[in-house]
């Protein structure tokens, strides 16, 4: 299996096979087929309760799935610790709620994990977290604390951190579903940049603006599968399913 | 429409002030008014007296019963044993080591506390790790050129201070240990954590210091002879670990998944989760609870009288049945009631205002 699977896919970057997943009796995810390729961007969208989360999260391991495979930057996921700490080495994830360590400055968030994870020394990871700082607008807040960030400023800085890391593939997780509608716009415009500089990128999200600016393909999900998939345009001018509609007429109209 | 801006005023009288206090707290109505000036007869009547008795009819000076009156307190009684009460039958001439040993340890503490000394990293290395060795080496002497000296003349309050630091600092790290092993995915690691923490906690210190005291040489070879006072601290070691496990599991349980799961994303392994995102975070919370298992141990450490070792309360005891001294009892438990006292209300005292300190500082708003 492990042959066929670097073989034939030197170009993707997240493939899910067949996979499905179960919440104790709840079939949560159906038999899901995805694929990534290098530098594409997708946007998943779907009601709530679809799914969208825990299949963004099996991706890095924050969920366990139970059947079907997983491949990540030609690493099968399994049950083997090496190849998850692997994968994750790989994939930056930003959270609805931010998650920053409100112990540790802004810089200190940043710096944790190429120092313990990739053992890069402080001095340089300090210059790399800098950096970051700067593409995302806040380089001035470094050695202030989380909690005294606006949501904006913090979701800006979980996204540095994640950078931080040199991720192939970055993950979001409705990233402004938590914020003020005046701090939107900030995360979003970080969020396009980063996509536009050709970071492969899955967000979970509903903003539709975003999807058509940027989104090389837009998912739709719901009930745990993967209803429809096309391009932006087609997408959102020509919905084939009927759910889809129904979603979009909802999502749009207000 | 337009609107006039208003003015501001100061608020009514009466309601400021002292006199606005007491109305509002003191006499808002008959019957707090009543309860008010009750209370605060009962107060003054029963108050004056002790305060007769402990400072104005008590006697400060001399060296034998005969200096006391009898109508106050006879400190005097607390003078004379003094040394006898800090430093047990260690021998007078060397108790400056333990003098040296607790200030050192109040030096270290004072760093560790307070917020503007630097460098907090090298003063936690050398309060757990290079001070516990220091302070055996001068404690127990036998190295050096210090002399050995037996932990059976080991007493009074130095000997309560040994018991509270030692079981302070070793059940701290063994209590982490049990509450990340209740926490576990691993089956076998859980349920040992479970059944340690449960046993002890459902098992009264005094049995635990008895059975350490007793049964514990049955299980060694004959001949074998295991320190009473080794016995005793690793008996409330044990017993202290499993309270501080559940206090920081407490802790553990209020840090938000979404801590670990931004850990478990940056790749970060287990015990870098732990070490640098979680515990830090918990034991922050978990002080006040922490500092209650602190209290409730140092005064619990006054049990160990009952295996023969004379803590404070136990060479006070015994002094109060010096022929000598027959009928100053009140006087002695008064003065161990006073010093335990002040040990616990300064450790309450410390953890309210780092609750405070922490509540102001920089919050998890996330
Ligand atoms: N830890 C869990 N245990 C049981 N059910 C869960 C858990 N997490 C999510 N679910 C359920 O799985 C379904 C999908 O959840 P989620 O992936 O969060 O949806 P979405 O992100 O699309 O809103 C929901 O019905 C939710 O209630
Ligand atoms: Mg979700």
């Amino acid at each position: 299996m492990t042959d066929a699977v670097t073989r034939s896919d030197e170009q993707l970057m997240v493939e899910l096979r067949n996979m499905n997943k179960w919440y104790g009796e709840f079939h949560v995810l159906k038999n899901i087929n995805l694929q990534v390729k290098r530098g594409e961007r997708i946007v998943i969208c779907g009601p709530s309760g679809s799914g969208k989360s825990t299949m963004i999260r099996c991706i890095n391991r924050l969920e366990e799935h139970q059947s079907g495979d997983i491949i990540v930057n030609g690493i099968p996921l399994t049950q083997d610790v090496k190849k998850i700490e692997a994968i994750r080495k790989d994939v930056g994830m930003v959270f609805q709620h931010f998650n920053l360590f409100p112990h540790l400055t802004v810089l200190e968030n940043c710096v944790l994990a190429p120092i313990w994870v990739k053992k890069i020394p402080r001095k340089e990871a300090e210059a790399t977290a800098m950096k970051y700082l700067e593409r995302v607008k806040i380089p001035e807040q470094a050695k202030k604390y989380p909690g005294q960030l606006s949501g904006g400023q913090q979701q800006r800085v979980a996204i540095a951190r994640s950078l931080c890391m040199n991720p192939d593939v970055m993950l979001f997780d409705e990233p402004t579903s938590a914020l003020d509608p005046e701090m939107i716009k900030e995360v979003l415009d970080v969020m396009i940049e980063l996509a536009q500089e050709g970071m492969t990128m899955l967000c979970v999200t509903h903003e539709m603006g975003f999807a058509k600016t940027v989104a090389d393909r837009v998912i739709f999900m719901d009930g745990g599968q993967i209803i429809e998939e096309n391009n932006p345009h087609e997408f959102f001018n020509n919905p084939q399913h009927e759910r889809t509609q129904l979603f979009l007429s909802q999502i749009l109209n207000h | 429409m337009k609107y006039e801006l208003q003015p501001t005023l100061p608020p009514p009288p009466n309601t400021i002030g002292v006199v606005g206090w007491a109305r509002k707290h003191l006499f808002n109505g008959p019957f707090n008014s009543i309860a008010t000036i009750l209370l605060a007869w009962l107060a003054v009547t029963l108050l004056i007296p002790v305060i007769d008795w402990v400072f104005i009819s008590a006697n400060w000076s001399g060296t034998t019963r005969d200096a006391c009156t009898g109508e106050g307190a006879c400190w005097v009684f607390i003078g004379q044993r003094i040394d006898q009460f800090l430093y047990g039958f260690y021998p007078r001439e060397e108790t400056w080591r333990l003098d040296l040993s607790f200030v050192l340890l109040l030096a270290l503490i004072l760093w560790l506390a307070i917020p503007k000394l630097p460098a907090k990293g090298w003063a936690a290395v050398l309060t757990l790790i290079v001070y516990p060795i220091v302070a055996f080496y001068l404690l127990t002497g036998g190295a050096f050129g210090l002399v050995a000296v037996d932990t059976h003349e080991w007493g009074g309050l130095s000997l309560t201070l040994v018991l509270a630091v030692v079981g302070m600092v070793a059940s701290l790290p063994l209590g982490i240990l049990l509450a990340l092993g209740r926490q576990s995915d691993m089956p076998i690691v859980k349920s040992l954590s479970v059944i340690y923490i449960e046993i002890w906690r459902g098992v009264p210190l005094i049995t635990v210091l008895f059975m350490a005291s007793v049964m514990l040489p049955l299980f060694f070879p004959e001949g074998m002879n295991f320190d009473k006072l080794l016995r005793a601290l690793i008996g409330i070691t044990l017993f202290q670990s499993a309270y501080m496990a559940e206090v920081i599991r407490g802790g553990l349980q209020a840090i938000p998944k979404g801590q670990y799961e931004a850990a478990d994303a940056l790749g970060l392994g287990y015990w870098q989760k732990m070490i640098l995102i979680i515990l830090p975070q918990a034991l922050k919370m978990m002080i006040p609870g922490i500092v209650n298992t602190f209290i409730a141990l140092f005064k619990d450490t006054s049990l160990v009288l009952i295996i023969g070792l004379f803590d404070l309360l136990a060479i006070v005891q015994a002094a109060t049945n010096d022929p000598r001294w027959i009928g100053y009892a009140t006087e002695g438990y008064v003065f161990v009631a006073f010093v335990f006292w002040l040990f616990c209300f300064s450790m309450s005292r410390y953890s309210q205002h780092l609750e405070k300190r922490l509540q102001t500082g920089h919050g998890n708003r996330a």
